[in-house]
């Protein structure tokens, strides 16, 4: 796919609204159910995830063309994306720590949460089946955790207000969250026509 | 008998939900009544199982909740109208039934019945039953009879109209868009009816001028700046139903003025664009519902707290 | 309360009811969704879990006093995504039509929160046995779930159930419920009507006593 203005665009829309991690991927769904009683904590997370995101769609992105490619050992691909990611995300949890304490404190909590999340390891793999070059991998990895942002974002403003709603018992908590995340994803179909791809 | 007068202490709630529902469905009857006049007793048959199933629902599930039951604060009604005049008039019947059920059940009271659904429950059903069933949904008829003196020939019940004035509107004289006299849903073809239904609802105080006037007056900028024609922009599609019936239902959208400011500016964009795109004939439903799902998000920005001042992580 | 000493049994009936993953649990919610856009998918990939979760499980009981503390996380890793590499390259050989269905959400067994709870709760501390039992209930436990989810949503959105007609020719199948929003929706209510059946078993049984 060439880089131009217009595709930039196209794949940006398809990204965070038509093909949205959460609401027509299922990708990321277990902090999205998990982390986002409140907005601000929710934000935290998706922004943790933008960062782990990017930065592991580009390493495993040359993981692959640059080890595995070359040594014929394509079918390790699975193991050892988890094990980047979870050393990536190591190294970041760590890196922050030391240069940047302030954004270390205001997400320190949500990267180790981030090695499970589906959502990373999906992109990664994505990446290759598409056949993103190491440019559109990048752009993937982050426009993909903008719509995660968003979702988890738009869904804790949902369930703060409901937090004083009379939902019956056995729907509070999990079931309620699943069946809000299904209407709101039914708004989402919206976007169908968008993004052109 | 004057419902508005009986303000008995111990109802104060429900009387005053009650009339406010009481005027909505004022307000809708010029809408129900053309839509009945031009599609004929098929429309009337969509109209009254939507209600019923609507109105039943709602008492079988308060029932089984164990909650008292509160039909007569008339919530549902209005609901169960707002999708049945939503729909095509040559819906099958079950089509008004299933989306009342889903629209009272799911996107109601399981959150807490009224106060507490954070979307629209007709537009929600909506489009629910837009996606199931597109075939059944997307394709809008010619009304059976006119409205008025026109050019415009009165389709037999059979004749399938799947592109909407919407989709052509320059086909279609302002006259006839305004009178209904153009295929489309139930409730959304005659502007003229929906026009009184808003002045009316104005003049009794039931909802207030912005968000109707800037939704519209934001798409028809839009459209004009695109190079479209913005009076037909205006008047095709369900853009004016949308705008006057269901944007401004007072639980899904924010509580302050420039909140609904923000929101009505939102929706008119989203509307714009999803017309764009013609992957749906309308983009109403979706823009509506979408802005609905970003109010609480709106109403935490425009309160006193400035966003953005975050408190710490414990 | 059930006895200390738990029995085999115990451990197998334990994953498919009282501690079942998907209703009870509540972990693997995205292949939950992803899966059950039919019956034979949702089978497909709770088979292929508890394939996954059975190995895993007994790998890692084998080595438990192998592995250092510090490193277990990494290791169980290694572990589990070796089997889903397997469990991977068997489906892609003997059931193709299910490699395509299922896509990307083969490999994302890996990070199916299921697995990894299992390795470090159970099969970390108890022996190889037991902790394949462990695996097992929990696998099927996990298959029941997926496969109620997968029929309801075949049956109402494609009006089959494992690809047979149930219904006559009128019948015009609900499409949202195998499209994205509706695997949330039927989750969420299946999920909260089983919490309201065990919450009126519990309610009765705390009558009783």
């Amino acid at each position: 796919m060439e880089f131009t203005l217009t595709n930039f665009l196209l794949f940006m829309v398809n990204c965070i609204l038509t093909n949205n991690f959460i609401f027509s991927r299922y990708l990321g769904c277990c902090p999205f159910l998990g982390v986002s009683s409140k907005v601000e904590t929710a934000a935290g997370m998706g922004i943790a995830v933008t960062f782990v995101m990017g930065i592991a769609s580009l390493f495993t992105y040359m993981v692959y063309h640059y080890i595995l490619v070359p040594l014929g050992l394509e079918y390790l691909i699975t193991i050892s994306f988890i094990l980047v990611i979870a050393a990536l995300v190591q190294f970041v949890e760590m890196f922050m720590k030391k240069g940047m304490p302030a954004l270390y404190n205001a997400l320190g909590i949500y990267l180790p949460l981030i090695t499970t999340n589906c959502a990373v390891l999906g992109a990664a793999i994505l990446n290759i089946d598409n056949q993103y070059n190491m440019l559109w991998s990048v752009l993937n990895g982050v426009f993909g955790a903008l719509g995660f942002l968003l979702a988890i974002v738009l869904m804790a403003g949902v369930r703060e207000r409901l937090e004083t709603s009379n939902i019956p018992k056995s729907f509070k908590g999990f079931p309620i969250s699943l069946i809000i995340a299904g209407l709101m994803s039914v708004a989402f179909l919206g976007f169908a026509g968008l993004g052109g791809m | 008998m004057n419902l508005r007068l009986s303000t008995g202490p111990h109802y104060l709630h429900r009387e005053s939900t009650q009339t406010l529902m009481l005027d909505v469905i004022i307000a809708l009857v010029p809408t129900t009544a053309a839509g009945i006049y031009l599609f004929g007793s098929k429309a009337a048959w969509v109209l009254a199982v939507a209600v019923a199933s609507a109105v039943i629902c709602e008492y079988i599930f308060q029932k089984l909740a164990k909650r008292p039951v509160r039909i007569m604060d008339l919530s549902a009604v209005v609901t169960g109208l707002i999708l049945g005049l939503n729909l095509p008039a040559e819906a099958p019947l079950w089509l008004p039934a299933v989306g009342s059920a889903f629209a009272i059940i799911i996107v109601k009271e399981l959150f807490g019945g009224i106060g507490h659904n954070f979307l629209n429950p007709a537009l929600l059903a909506r489009g629910v039953l837009l996606a199931s069933w597109p075939a059944r949904m997307s394709v809008y008829f010619m009304p059976t009879r006119v409205l008025g003196i026109t050019s415009a020939v009165p389709a037999g019940p059979d004749a399938v109209s799947s592109a909407t004035a919407l989709l052509r509107p320059q086909g279609y004289e302002v006259y006839d868009l305004l009178m209904g006299n153009i295929p489309g849903t139930i409730g959304e073809v005659c502007k003229i009816a929906i026009l009184i239904g808003f002045l009316y609802m104005l003049f009794v105080g039931t909802i207030k001028w912005h968000i109707p006037v800037i939704f519209v007056g934001t798409v028809a900028l839009m459209t004009w700046l695109l190079g479209g024609d913005p009076l037909k922009a205006v008047l095709s599609g369900g853009l004016l139903f949308g705008a006057v019936f269901m944007a401004t239902d007072y639980v899904t959208n924010p509580m302050l003025t420039i909140g609904q400011i923000i929101f009505a500016v939102g929706c008119g964009i989203l509307v714009t664009v999803i017309r764009m795109t013609k992957a749906y004939p309308e983009g109403v439903t979706y823009a509506i519902l979408l802005m609905n799902i970003a109010t609480p998000l709106i109403d935490k920005m425009t309160s006193r707290r400035v966003y953005g001042t975050v408190k710490k992580h414990a | 309360m059930p006895e200390k000493k738990t029995s085999l049994r115990g451990v197998f009936v334990n994953g498919i009811l009282n501690e079942n993953p998907t209703f009870r649990l509540v972990l693997g919610v995205c292949p939950t969704l992803a899966a059950t856009t039919s019956a034979t998918n949702g089978l497909g990939m709770g088979l292929a879990a508890t394939f996954v979760l059975v190995g895993s499980n007994a790998v890692i009981s084998m080595l438990r006093n192998l592995i250092p503390d510090k490193v277990r996380i990494p290791a169980f890793i290694v572990v589990i995504s070796t089997f889903v590499t397997i469990v991977q390259m068997l489906i892609q050989a003997f059931v193709p039509a299910l490699y395509d269905a299922l896509g990307l959400f083969i490999p994302l067994i890996v990070v199916n929160c299921i697995i990894l709870a299992r390795a470090e709760a159970f099969a970390a501390k108890n022996p190889v046995i037991p902790s394949a039992v462990d695996g097992l209930g929990m696998g099927l436990g996990f298959t029941a779930a997926l496969l109620l989810i997968g029929s309801i949503r075949e049956i109402l959105g494609s009006g089959t159930i494992f690809g047979n007609a149930v219904f006559g020719p009128s019948f015009e199948p609900m499409l949202l419920v195998i499209m994205a929003p509706g695997g949330f929706i039927v989750f969420g209510l299946v999920l909260g009507i089983i919490n309201a059946i065990v919450n009126r078993a519990s309610a009765r049984k705390g009558a009783k006593a």
